[in-house]
């Protein structure tokens, strides 16, 4: 995807006119040398490297219980031996929930879901969300229609919205990541049709429109790329929130089942233990707190860039 | 103004209907059959049938619907399959803890937020500023339940100054009510106190950039005055505005902070619901925390009128 204007398209004093493209070289290198998001991105990274790497990080199978290490403490040196009979010498490093399972082991292969999530509904939300607006902003016949459609979806509260649907569905991967991303839609709707509001009316998208240039064409060499840049931003908050809410499903007992271990649900199972051990929870929510605290930084650092804009309006 | 207040009544009609009709596709398009599922297994089908006929569940959709908003405005919400008993008694039974926690939250989150905003709008760059934009990322990433434990883990089970969970009723005294929910609503304020205090930081910030300000500074005003009288009282559209929008993330909060605490509120009726699948009460729920929102996101627009003299609709 080319993201400059193409200026052979436009007459000359149009071009001269045109907002410089929201994204160019120079300004990823602004984004390189930001701060936050070199330490968001860094903490992502490391995260993202422990979710592949789960299985050669010390861990064992997150699902295989021994039952000789239930509520293991912290830090303990013990022989994991599963139902199977197999037996080796393991390090507790976040010791062993009530089932004897391993819970540092759990906590790893859960961050493959935490991201996972984030990441699909970050990007199924702005392309649907990105599509609606779209049309919303650029064919006013359809606006009418489409925002009453989103402020109703907006009129339920995100969460609740998310466990109607799952409640509706068996709960699967893609159920949660579809019920996660619809609540978010209309937010991105609302922030794309604001954008294209503002630039339809701009000398170089009339300029584009009088020398005959195809409706698709206007939209993605035109209108699309002044886009780009509060999409990424919004992109990476919605990213946050989606893992927040994954938790929050899983914790309430209505997400994935506790066979695939989600940060949410080894919290959801350790809680019945808190007052005793309550290291099954404070260890998975510290992960959880800090991975989306990593995600939000990036999403700061990112819009101080990118999008000088909305700092002066939102800070 | 009349013509005001009526076409913003009129406007939230549509949206009201769109929640009606999602509410109502929710147990049509669930898997299973309502009827089945309240006769249960002893059941024959003549029974079936004769319970698909008193839910109105005949006929085309359209009539359905029809039927079943016939019901709502008279206050019938339905059955529940699990408790067998009115989804409205239920709810009525559910809604002393959910309310109480509700306002303890948003009055706590106002009296905290608002003054740490114009304080650190006031003193913009120092400390107490910086310290708020960094708490306010951390309320937004730290997740309720996070929070709730952690506050249970140091102020119950270590310094057992409060109880670890549960709740007292009002008709119990207001010292163990006060004492059982201030860990919920100190839990539950945190991202909302976030939210209003950023917004408060911003609109004051913006209010004191303007010129009325710097007349009222030049005529030898108090700081205080200025920032109380001139500031705040034109940035409070904005501020009263997030407090409404923030209600949706108040609901969702509450349905966990519940399930933390172990609060028998509505949160902890919609988990339960969710997990029998019990499609009235999670119906009733749903609609019922939609319209609160709607209903105070309506009077909040409203509102505007009383506070900026310079809307005149």
């Amino acid at each position: 995807m080319t993201m400059t204007l193409d200026s052979r398209q436009l007459p000359p004093d149009a071009a001269a006119d045109a907002p410089a493209p929201s994204v160019r070289p120079s300004t990823w290198r602004l984004v390189r040398a930001n701060g936050a998001v070199r330490l968001g991105a860094t903490a992502l990274t490391v995260l993202a490297v422990v979710a592949v790497a789960a299985p050669w990080l010390g861990t064992v199978d997150p699902a295989a219980i021994d039952p000789a290490s239930i509520n293991l403490a912290p830090g303990t040196h013990a022989p994991f031996t599963d139902l199977s009979g197999a037996s080796a010498d393991h390090f507790f490093l976040m010791g062993a929930d009530g089932f004897g399972r391993d819970t540092w082991s759990r906590v790893a292969y859960g961050a493959r879901i935490s991201l996972f999530v984030g990441f699909a509904v970050a990007v199924l939300a702005v392309l649907g969300g990105g599509l609606i607006g779209l049309l919303a902003g650029y064919f006013r016949r359809l606006d009418g229609v489409l925002m009453r459609l989103m402020d109703g979806f907006m009129a339920i509260p995100n969460i609740l919205l998310a466990i109607a649907l799952v409640s509706m569905f068996r709960a699967s991967l893609w159920t949660i990541v579809l019920a996660i991303t619809l609540p978010e839609i209309p937010r991105v709707a609302r922030l794309l049709r604001s954008i294209v509001l503002s630039v339809r009316e701009e000398p170089y998208v009339e300029a584009a429109i009088a020398l005959n240039t195809p409706t698709w064409k206007v939209l993605w060499r035109h209108v699309l790329p002044n886009a780009v840049a509060p999409l990424i931003v919004h992109a990476t908050y919605v990213c946050g929130s989606a893992m927040l809410v994954e938790a929050i499903l899983s914790f309430l007992g209505i997400g994935l089942s506790p066979e695939i271990p989600t940060w949410g649900n080894i919290m959801s199972e350790g809680r019945v233990n808190f007052n005793e051990h309550p290291q099954h929870v404070l260890f998975p929510g510290a992960f959880l707190a800090l991975t989306v605290l990593a995600v939000n930084i990036l999403g700061d650092g990112l819009r101080d860039t990118l999008d000088p804009k909305l700092r002066r309006r939102g800070d | 103004m009349a013509a005001f207040i009526l076409r913003r009544l009129l406007s939230t009609l549509p949206v009201l209907l769109f929640v009606a009709v999602f509410v109502f596709l929710i147990l049509r398009l669930a898997p299973g059959d309502p009827a089945a599922l309240i006769v249960g297994d002893m059941g024959t089908e003549a029974d079936i049938a004769r319970v698909r006929q008193s839910l109105g569940l005949e006929g085309p959709l359209p009539a359905q619907f029809l039927h079943w908003v016939g019901e709502l405005l008279r206050g019938n919400l339905g059955e529940s399959y699990y408790f067998k008993t009115g989804v409205t008694e239920l709810i009525a039974q559910r809604l002393e803890p959910t309310l109480s926690l509700a306002a303890f939250t948003i009055v706590l989150a106002v009296l905290i937020a608002v003054p740490l905003g114009v304080i650190a709008a006031a003193r913009h760059g120092g400390w107490l500023d910086r310290a708020l934009m960094g708490f306010s990322v951390l309320g937004f990433s730290v997740p309720v339940f996070v929070i709730g434990y952690a506050l249970i883990w140091v102020f119950s089970l270590h310094l057992g100054w409060l109880p670890v969970q549960g709740y007292s009723r009002l008709s119990n005294g207001v010292g163990p009510w006060l004492s059982q929910l201030v860990l919920p609503a100190l839990t539950l304020s945190l991202v909302y106190t976030a939210l209003i205090a950023r917004v408060t930081r911003a609109a004051v910030s913006e209010a004191l950039t303007e010129d009325h300000v710097r007349t009222a500074r030049a005529k030898g005003l108090a700081e205080r005055a200025v920032l109380m009288r001139h500031a705040l009282a034109n940035a409070a559209v904005p501020i009263v505005t997030v407090i409404g929008i923030g209600i949706a993330l108040l609901i969702g909060g509450v349905v966990v902070t519940e399930t933390v605490f172990a609060i028998p509120g509505l949160g902890q009726l919609t988990v339960d619901a969710v997990l029998s699948r019990d499609f009235p009460v999670i119906q009733g729920v749903i609609l019922l925390f939609s319209v609160v929102y709607v209903l105070i996101n309506l009077l909040i627009d409203l509102s505007y009128v009383l506070l900026d003299p310079r809307i005149r609709y």
